[in-house]
Formats: structure tokens, sequence, C-alpha cells
């Protein structure tokens, strides 16, 4: 078995893990990227639309575009990139860990590092995830697969769509599947308002007349071979009319329906998890609960727009190399949410440190305040113009910005949304 | 078709039909194994609880508790000889109140009647030792040490392999729909004008068997479908339980149980509710919140968090509630295998034997064939090989190195392998190599999965399907389109 050294080593070669490794180079340590697929960009890579970008590039660029950018600085860095490896397990109980990566290239190679990042993304919820009852036919695709279907393929699953999830991932799917020919009939969102950004209503369903039913559910799922056709039904009050539901013929159900953090290796070892979150339990240097080993991306949280995975992903490279550099940390305290805040990431902060915090809400509403306390006292109020559960909320907390830290009390962070 | 007459011709490939299948390749005959689905253990087979049953949920006066017995002592020679993945890993029976508790000694003198070995009456804290996941509220209950599980459909591709490796020649999409008695042989016809010569038939075809024999002018029965639904939990589930954990049984079913998987995920189920349709397997809203209280009520910790999915499977329930195994009365040469459920599965080894048997007595002649092996090939599984050994496989094969499902961590070694034992299509891949089970259910490896069947088969994408028939995966390809009703731009 072949044996390699690095001072660290980032599990993903997506928008994430190139952030994250490029920072580490530029501090001058050794780094070695493992990518699944054959090539790096992650899932950037089939999503050619449009919209990437804007705010770390100040340009709108299509997901391959942005990936590209960053392939092409991390070979031009002395980054080590192992593609078609897949990481099968991590033994780190000892300082220098050992990560066991398979390739049809190198057979069964041995990482002994200082440092793990892991920076593998998330996955797409299913149909068991939502338990979605019916027959089980051929034709229920996730929104991710059969875009990767379309996008990298050049199939199309199916000619009578209907879309579940009005998420940005399913409405740019039911406009490319319009585009390629295929009746969209529907998009069924089951919030009584939709999941995706406004202007992916207006140019994806609104431009194609695809009708958005919100405050909608499938109630069932009919065909024994193949999708025929699905039951609608309405909520009222959050409660199903069933006598009011409608069916609609279709012979495929595309399923956007979440994303959840992948992380069964990083449980596999002992990691903590978030349940709010689903991905691990993180200090103010995105360390998780084992010592060396960090994550950031959307294995840590699910993130709206890339260039946030960019931003949270170099800080992580950064953090990782001040561990490398043996910097002391700051003494931390824990965060919590209060109230109206479904989580907040990181799990800890540092009075004397930069924090950078991302959290998402629990409620829709405009102009509301986030509020920011220690031991009962308001450290910070924010206005915010517009929030809503599907749009990430950031904000910073500087060095010397809480005054308040006491001895004898937990000095607990908690963030709340009025 | 082949212009010969077989000796036997088994109806039905689902875990009877191909354990009679083996059992008689080891003798020299002739002998068809007929599926009407395009792969082997696709009806009842594919879809149950997988339990290799203790033995003591009927009394000794039914045919099925002699044969589940019997059965599940001939697994671990199987097991040797197949490689399926099997666990001895133990059932209880919690009991919540002194009245359950009768029950348990009820079930505790059937299976001393049955003479099952190891069982045991157990107090509250032997209950919880054993099993520490239980609800503390357990009153007691009883320990079938010998009760195990397997992977069902797994268990029945390695029956087949075995077989075919002894001569068993197996019909797919042979769909029996007529029959016809010459001089001394049957000739069976199928949905799409194929036919068979066979001296004898035997009739295990799971949920149809009720019109097969009616096709054949044998016994009328009645063969009624029993819907059981089951709920998969992720691998990381802390509620995972060391045991089978069965509810104290009622009399129409044996419960809701809570089964840790041979292969590291935990199921919930089955439900147990009649219907008239043989085909309909759909799942509903209305079973899980049934489900999960039932077994909440034995492992508190189950949490609806981690379903990955739920599927449904139908027993083939037979009025009395017995097994049917016998030679037809009413069709000479026809030997009825009806009503096979639960415990059938865990009675299928001696079912063959029995079948064996009863053929003889039917004057079939059985000579035992110097050149039958039981054992079939080991494939190695990438999931669960250290890394040194999985290192000296990828030397022999490289393809052992590429992983294709990632939540199983399945190489395409091993689904190269499934497509090379026919199974070619989605359903046919997961269940013999387990990619597209895991928590992603097919979201990743789909794609990958559709191009190693091409590759392998040479089939176009419109011919790979989720299971056969018209279950087609992919309609069109860009670039092909001929015809553009719906105004795409493209």
């Amino acid at each position: 078995m072949k044996e390699f050294k690095f001072d660290t080593l980032v599990i993903g070669g997506g928008s994430a893990g190139m952030a994250a490794a490029l920072e580490v180079s530029k501090r001058g340590f050794s780094v070695a990227v493992v990518e699944r697929e054959n090539s790096m960009g992650g899932i950037l890579n089939q999503c050619i639309h449009n919209g990437f970008g804007l705010h770390h590039f100040k340009e709108e660029l299509s997901g391959p575009s942005y990936a590209e950018k960053f392939i092409d600085m991390v070979d031009s860095s002395d980054i080590e990139v192992f593609i078609d490896m897949t990481i099968m397990d991590i033994d780190e109980n000892d300082k220098l860990k050992a990560v066991y990566g398979l390739s049809k290239l190198t057979g069964m190679v041995k990482f002994c590092v200082k440092t793990v990042v892991f920076a593998n993304g998330c996955r797409e919820r299913n149909r068991g995830s939502i338990g979605t009852p019916g027959t089980r036919p051929s034709g229920v695709f996730t929104a991710g697969l059969a875009q990767r279907l379309v996008n990298m393929e050049g199939y199309i699953p199916g000619k009578e769509c209907v879309v579940v999830g009005s998420g940005d991932i399913g409405l740019i799917m039911a406009r490319r599947m319009t585009w390629v020919g295929a009746k969209v009939k529907a998009v069924i969102e089951i919030q009584p308002y939709p999941a995706g950004l406004t202007r992916n209503i207006v140019q994806c369903l609104n431009d194609f007349d695809i009708p958005l039913y919100l405050s909608h559910v499938v109630g069932d799922i009919h065909g024994k071979d193949r999708v025929e056709s699905i039951d609608v039904i309405p909520l009222e009050n959050g409660i199903e009319q069933k006598e009011k539901s409608f069916n609609i013929k279709c012979d495929s159900l595309l399923l956007a329906v979440g994303l959840v953090p992948d992380n069964e290796l990083a449980q596999k070892i002992g990691i903590s998890i978030n349940p709010e979150t689903n991905g691990p339990i993180v200090d103010r240097q995105l360390m998780t609960g084992k010592d060396g080993i960090f994550a950031c991306g959307n294995v840590l949280h699910v993130h709206d727009l890339v260039d946030f995975v960019t931003e949270e992903s170099s800080r992580c490279g950064r953090y990782v190399a001040d561990y490398l550099d043996k910097k002391i940390s700051p003494i931390q305290f824990r965060t919590a949410p209060g109230q109206n805040i479904k989580y907040l990431v990181p799990n800890f902060y540092s009075p004397s440190g930069d924090n950078k915090f991302y959290l998402r809400t629990l409620i829709v509403k405009n102009r509301a305040e986030l509020i920011l306390k220690v031991n009962g006292k308001e450290i910070l109020r924010k206005k915010l113009r517009h929030i809503q559960p599907s749009e990430m909320i950031s904000f910073s907390l500087p060095p010397g910005a809480v005054d308040c830290i006491s001895e004898c009390k937990e000095n607990t962070l908690e963030a709340s949304i009025v | 078709m082949k212009n010969k007459t077989f000796d036997i011709a088994i109806i039905g490939a689902g875990v009877v039909g191909a354990s009679i299948a083996r059992k008689l390749s080891s003798y020299n005959l002739k002998v068809a194994l007929l599926e009407k689905e395009c792969d082997v253990s696709f009806g009842v087979s594919k879809a149950n609880s997988g339990i290799i049953h203790g033995g003591f949920h009927h009394g000794s006066e039914y045919l099925k508790s002699k044969l589940e017995v019997q059965g599940n002592r001939m697994f671990d020679q199987l097991e040797q000889e197949l490689h399926f993945p099997f666990r001895r890993c133990g059932i209880i029976v919690a009991a919540f109140t002194l009245e359950e508790m009768k029950t348990i000694e009820q079930l505790y003198m059937n299976g001393t009647a049955n003479k099952v070995v190891g069982i045991e009456m157990c107090n509250r804290s032997r209950m919880l030792a054993l099993e520490p996941k239980l609800n503390t509220d357990v009153v007691g209950g009883l320990y079938a040490p010998a009760g195990g599980i397997i992977e069902p459909y797994r268990f029945v591709f390695s029956l087949v392999e075995s077989a075919l490796k002894n001569g068993v020649e197996l019909f797919t999409e042979f769909k029996v729909v007529s029959a016809e008695k010459n001089d001394h042989a049957f000739k069976i016809f199928s949905e799409s004008g194929a036919a068979i010569d066979s001296k004898w038939v035997v009739n295990s075809s799971g949920l149809f068997a009720d019109e097969i024999s009616q096709i054949f002018n044998a016994e009328k029965f009645n063969i009624t479908p029993r819907k059981g639904e089951e709920f998969l939990l992720d691998r990381n589930s802390s509620a995972r339980t060391d045991h089978v954990v069965f509810p104290v049984p009622d009399s129409v079913s044996k419960g809701i149980l809570v089964i840790p998987t041979v292969e590291g995920t935990t199921m919930l189920g089955p439900t147990a509710i009649p219907q008239d349709s043989k085909e309909d397997v759909s799942t509903t809203s209305l079973n899980l919140g049934m489900v999960f209280s039932s077994a909440r009520r034995m492992v508190p910790s189950i949490s609806q968090r981690d379903i990955i999915t739920s599927f449904t499977g139908l027993r083939p329930v037979l009025e009395g509630g017995d097994f049917y195994i016998d030679i037809s009365e009413k069709q000479a040469h026809f030997i009825q295998v009806a009503g096979i459920q639960s415990p059938g599965l865990t009675a299928v080894p001696a079912i063959a034997e029995y079948v064996k048997d009863l053929l003889k007595k039917d004057g079939l002649v059985l000579t035992e064939k110097s050149s039958y092996n039981p054992s079939i090939d080991k494939l190695p599984r990438m999931r669960i090989l250290p890394p040194e050994e999985a290192d000296l496989l990828i030397q022999s094969d490289p393809a052992f190195a590429e992983i294709v499902c990632r939540c199983e961590s399945v190489s395409e070694a091993e689904i190269v392998a499934a497509v090379r034992h026919g199974h070619t299509t989605l359903d046919g891949i997961k269940f013999y190599t387990r990619a597209q089970m895991g928590r992603c259910q097919g979201g990743f490896c789909t794609d990958r999965i559709i191009k190693i069947i091409q590759r392998e088969t040479g089939l176009s994408y419109e011919e790979i399907t989720k299971r056969g028939k018209d279950s087609w995966l992919l309609d069109d390809k860009i670039g092909d389109l001929k015809v553009n009703s719906y105004g795409g731009a493209e």
C-alpha cells in the first residue's frame, strides 16, 4: 500500500475543498485534495445555468466557469490532487491521522496527515425523506440526478414532468426540462410561499407559464412500472384537504425537497453532529470535536450561494494554517440559537478574536431585527430588511465587541430575531 | 425454444422455487426454472423482513412449524456454501403486561414442543441485559438465540446461481398462461408464445399459486395477498438493536418488529393488511404513525428522522394458515407448494427436501450427480474489507478500486459481477450489490450504473429499466429529438 505524508488532507474537490486547500497551501503547508469524481468542481459542474459569483467575483458566472477559476488556481499551486478517489476510512487515534483512499490509479493508499478538512458537500433528500406514499415505479428522480442526466450525460428522463419543491434547484430544473422539450405540468410547494429566489420564479416559471401550487403536497403516486400520474392535495392551515385533491398525468416526478450534509465518515469516527444543521459541531476556527479535523462548506451546513461556501472555506483554510502554525487559539465560549433562529454556525465564539457567523431564521418577515446578547446584556442590534428561512443571514463580531465576559458565567452568545 | 423435455419445470423463481431448483440440481435431472419477471426474486421474496425464525410462533401440529425448525438448522451450512449475508443475532419477544406474559409462556411451550434448542423465558432484568435499548417498562419475554436475519434477495440470487452452475435452466419473462398434457409430459406456454415440455411441474408461484393451479386443472384454492409495509432506517440510527425484537403476537400476525438488518441498517415492520390486488405494493401515509408508535413502544429511541425509505411486500396467505405442500390429487405429476408465507423463508431449505421426497414418492427417479458442486464463488465486498486486503484485491482487478455507490461503498467490480450474473436492471443490481440502497437512494450513482450496464450489455439507453416491462428510465437523448411538441427552445 502506498503511503503519503501531508500537513493537510482535504476531502472533496468542490468549491469548499478548493478554497480551503488554496489558503493552507498559500501559507507554505503541504496539501492534498481527494476528489471522488474524475475532475474537480463538485456539483458546480452540472449547474450550467448562471447566477454564480456575484459576491465573490463581482460578475455573473455559470457553475462550471466559477469552478474553473478555482481549478486554475489549484493547478498553478503546489496542491496535490487525487481524482477518482473515495475515502474509505479514517483512523484518528494517533497524533498523525491515517486516512485511507481508494482509486483505480493508485489502489488503496494511506495518507498520514496532521489535519483533515471535511469539504465533501451534501446530498439530496429523497422520496423516503419526505415519505411520499404510492406505488414505487420508475420515473421518480431527485432534481440533482435529473440535472446530471440532462446536463452531463445528455439524457431526457421524461417528457411530462412535475417538480416537487420550489427551491432554486426545483425552479432551475423546471426551466431546464422545458428547454429540452419536456412539458413541466406543475411545481408543487408545501409552504405557502415560494422557497426560491424571486428572480427564479419569474425567469424559470412565469416566463414559461408553469403553474406553481403553493400549500400543496403530493398525496399519491400512480403507475405500476413507470409513473403515470400523481394526486395533488391542497393544504389549508397545514391540514390536507383530501376532498379537493386533483390528479396530474405525468411520466416523471422531480424531487427538489432539500439538501442534507453528507456526514457518514465524520459520524463513523465519533464527531458530534448538530441535529439542526446535520453538520458537525464546530468551534470558532471551524474545527470539529476531534482535534485537527475541520469542516467547511455544505458538509457543515447547507449554504444558499456558492460565494458563501467560498468565503467560509477560505477562512477554514486559514484556521487550519493557524493550527499548523501552532497559533494558540483564543479562549472560546458557546453560541446558542435564540428566538426564531433555526441554527447558528459556528457553535463557539471568542471575545478576543474575529468571529463570523451564518444563521438561518425560522420566520418570514419584513423589517426584522437581529439581536445578540451575552449574559443577558445586548451587545449588538442589526436591522434586516427582509428575512425568510431559505435565505442565510450572516454577521461578524470583531475583537472587543463583547465586553461583558464574566468569570462566573457561561458567557453564551445568544442570537435572536424579532 | 429448445426441443427437449425437462424432467421438472418449477414455476416461480422466488426463494421457494430457487431452493427446490438447487436441491434438484444435485440429481441427474433436467430442471427448468420459470419466472414471469425479468429477474429472479422480484416477487414476494424481495420485500419481506428477512427473518430466520426461532421456531416458537406456531404449535407442533402445523407442517410449517416442523419445516421452520428443520430449515433454521440448515442455514449455517448454506451460508458456507452460498455466502449470502446471514447472522444468528437471536430473537427476543418483549412483553409489557402480565397478560402478555401468558402468551410468552405459550410461545415457550410451542418452542419446546417443536424441539427448539436454547429457547428461554426471561424476566425483566434478563431482557434488559440482553437488549439494553428496550423500553424499561418491559415485564419479561422470550429469548430464542437460534433466530437470525438474512438478506432474502441475496439468498435467492445465490440459490439460483448455484442451481444454474449445476445445470438448471432459467427462463425469465416466462409468464405461464396455459398448459396442455400430452402422453407423458406437460406443454407449458408463456404469454409471449414460447413453450417448454416437462414431465413434472412444481407450483411455487407465490401469490399466483391459485391461478397456476387452475391453469393446470389442479386443486381450487384462494391466495389472499396480505400487505406488509416496512420502513428502513439509516445505518447511523442509534436505535439499532442487537437482536430482532418482536412484540407479543396477536391472532393475525407476528406484529411490528425492530430488525437490525444483516447489512447494518434497521428495519421496522411489517404491517398486516389483507387486500384484493396481487400487484398493488403501494405505500400509504396512514401506516407510518402506527408502525413507529408500535416500534417505539419496544425501543423508545427509534426516530422518524432516520427513515431512508419504505416499501411494501405481499404475503401469499392461504386459508387455514398452514403451508400447502403436496402431490396434487387432481393432476398427475403436479406438486403444490402454496401458501408459503412467514416462516417460509426460514423453512425453505426444509421445503426443498420435502418436495424432493414428494417427487420421489410420485415416481421420479433420483440419482445423485457426481459432478454436483454445492459451492459458489464468494464475491468480495469492498465495504467490509480491511484496507490491506482491499489493496491485494485491487491488484488482481482494479475495478474494485472504483467506488460507484458512495453510501454503501459498492465498487464497479461488484456491479459488473451483478450484470454478468444476469442482473441487468437497476433493481436487480440494487438487490445484488446494495448500490442505490443507502441513504441517497441512488441520487449519486444511478447515472454511473446506467453507463456500466450499457458498457457490459450493449443495451441502448432506452432499453435500460428499473425492473423490466414498462419501467423505462430515460425517454430521449438531447440532439436525438425528433418532435419537439411542447415548443421547447432546443
